[in-house]
């Protein structure tokens, strides 16, 4: 059962397990991807492509991100799922497609404090994959608020650049996701030691 | 299918191999608890009989990371996103599903069993004969005009959430000759923060298959793949309509609780990372 103690009185979580092959008629929704609609003023587009250990594209991906607005609030607004065209909520969900592309369209997150360094959270799936990872696609901007991120500060310099977005002369971010290989994406983890393993 | 090499989606070793394969790594995982290992509580991210998985996991470490304000915090999904209806699973067509209704109902609970309250929950299935609506779905099984199989709900103030469906069945796969998945339901999950995420499946007690499944024996702790099975609850099933299954999550965390941790001076979610 789900619900059986631990010694620290903490429940055990359940474990995750692979989206499988058939979540393209169920998690995609319409608009997932729009935070906000495209052409809006002030939106950007986040793009890039998802690969496998043999830099092939994976086609079966589905990504999701979850961030502040552009004055770096965490939004409380719901309507991820329905969209009514003009509230945005922070979250959008995109499955990749054949060539193993996705886009967003959305804004570029403020600092949630002072000097913070803006990030975009993501979540990534797919088949193939057994369970859920978490990165981060950080603004390139903002070069001292980088430097003093804790995260970006623990990582060697080849690995901190998986995590920083790149900006397109039209504004746009772009940040591929790489599953495995040299240049693996930074994958987090932010659970417990006890429930963490290879 | 189109994919290289050593990722092959050919059907090409038999379930001996596999099953070889899923034995050898239970038995030394349980060689390492004994000698002192913690028991694992998730899937293996690299788990070889999964033949998907081979060039589609990180082979780097996952690296640690304290939250940050964004990933304390979670979407916000309410009525606007989630029609009451859609949790009823055999209603989405003109007719009755065919197969065995079942209503399925559990709670959404957090590391420190507090109801998770307001959130989405989203799943789906293949149809009782085993076939998904999806097009790369090519199982010769019948589609069911009537069935889906996709359904959403918001969780209550006590974090339930309550499904009514069709009993999936159980389908073949092409990990390696003769595969098939033991009959599962899909579950998305949200927490409070988003660090709490999981996507995951449910499944049906005392499965045949579960033995041979390499996507359930990547959990190589039983323990924590029972954590995947329902019970059935005869008091849940109602009379001439429906059986009773019965499935709880617990997500991770949460991690916000730092302070309240140290302020009781429990040795609290600070010292776990
Ligand atoms: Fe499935």
């Amino acid at each position: 059962m789900s619900t059986e103690k631990t010694m620290t009185e903490k429940l055990t979580p359940t474990p995750g397990q692979t989206v499988g092959p058939f979540f393209g008629y169920a998690l995609p929704y319409e608009k997932g991807g729009e935070l906000l609609a495209p052409g809006t003023p002030g939106s950007i587009r986040l793009a890039g492509t998802v690969y496998d250990g043999n830099g092939e594209p994976i086609p079966d991906a589905i990504l999701e991100i979850w961030q502040a607005d552009a004055a770096g609030n965490v939004v409380t607004e719901t309507g991820s799922l329905v969209r009514d065209g003009y509230t945005f909520t922070g979250f959008g969900r995109a499955p990749v497609g054949n060539t193993g592309k996705y886009t967003f369209t959305t804004v570029n997150p403020g600092a949630t404090e002072p000097g913070k360094a803006p990030f975009i959270a993501m979540a990534v799936f797919a088949r193939g994959l057994m369970n859920r990872l978490f990165t981060r696609a950080y603004l390139p901007e903002d070069t001292e608020a980088l430097a003093n991120d804790p995260l970006l500060a623990s990582l060697e310099p080849a690995r901190r650049k998986t995590l920083i977005a790149e900006r397109l002369a039209d504004g746009s971010l772009h940040f591929d996701v790489r599953l495995q290989g040299e240049d693996e994406t930074v994958f987090l983890d932010f659970a417990s030691p006890a429930s963490r393993e290879g | 299918m189109g994919e290289p090499v050593k990722s092959s989606d050919a059907a090409a070793d038999n379930q001996a191999i596999l099953s070889r394969e899923i034995r050898d790594i239970e038995e030394s995982y349980k060689a390492s608890v004994a000698a002192g290992a913690p028991a694992e509580t998730q899937p293996r991210i690299d788990y070889p009989p999964y033949r998907s998985s081979i060039l589609r996991h990180p082979t780097k470490s996952l690296h640690h990371a304290d939250p940050e304000t964004i990933e304390l915090h979670s979407p916000a999904f309410g009525h606007q996103d989630v029609h009451a209806l859609e949790s009823n699973l055999t209603i989405q067509h003109g007719g009755e599903p065919l197969g065995e209704r079942m209503i399925l109902k559990g709670k959404v609970l957090d590391g420190d069993g507090r109801p998770v309250t307001g959130q989405l929950v989203e799943i789906w299935q293949a149809n009782s004969a085993g076939r998904y609506i999806h097009k790369r779905d090519q199982h010769p099984a019948p589609l069911d005009p009537n069935f889906t199989g996709v359904g959403r709900c918001i969780t209550g103030p006590d974090g339930s959430y309550e499904f009514l469906t069709i009993k999936p069945g159980a389908y073949p796969w092409k990990n390696h000759l003769n595969a098939w998945r033991p009959a599962h339901i899909h579950f998305s999950l949200f927490g409070t923060e988003f660090t709490q995420r999981i996507v995951t499946q449910m499944y049906f007690p005392g499965d045949q298959l579960f033995p041979l499944d390499p996507i359930y024996q990547s959990i190589v702790d039983q323990g924590a793949r029972d954590r995947l099975v329902a019970t059935y609850n005869h008091d849940l099933t109602s009379p001439e309509w429906a059986l009773g299954y019965e499935w709880d999550i617990v997500l991770t965390g949460p991690k916000r609780t730092w302070t309240e941790n140290e302020a009781y001076g429990e040795q609290g979610e600070d010292s776990e990372h």
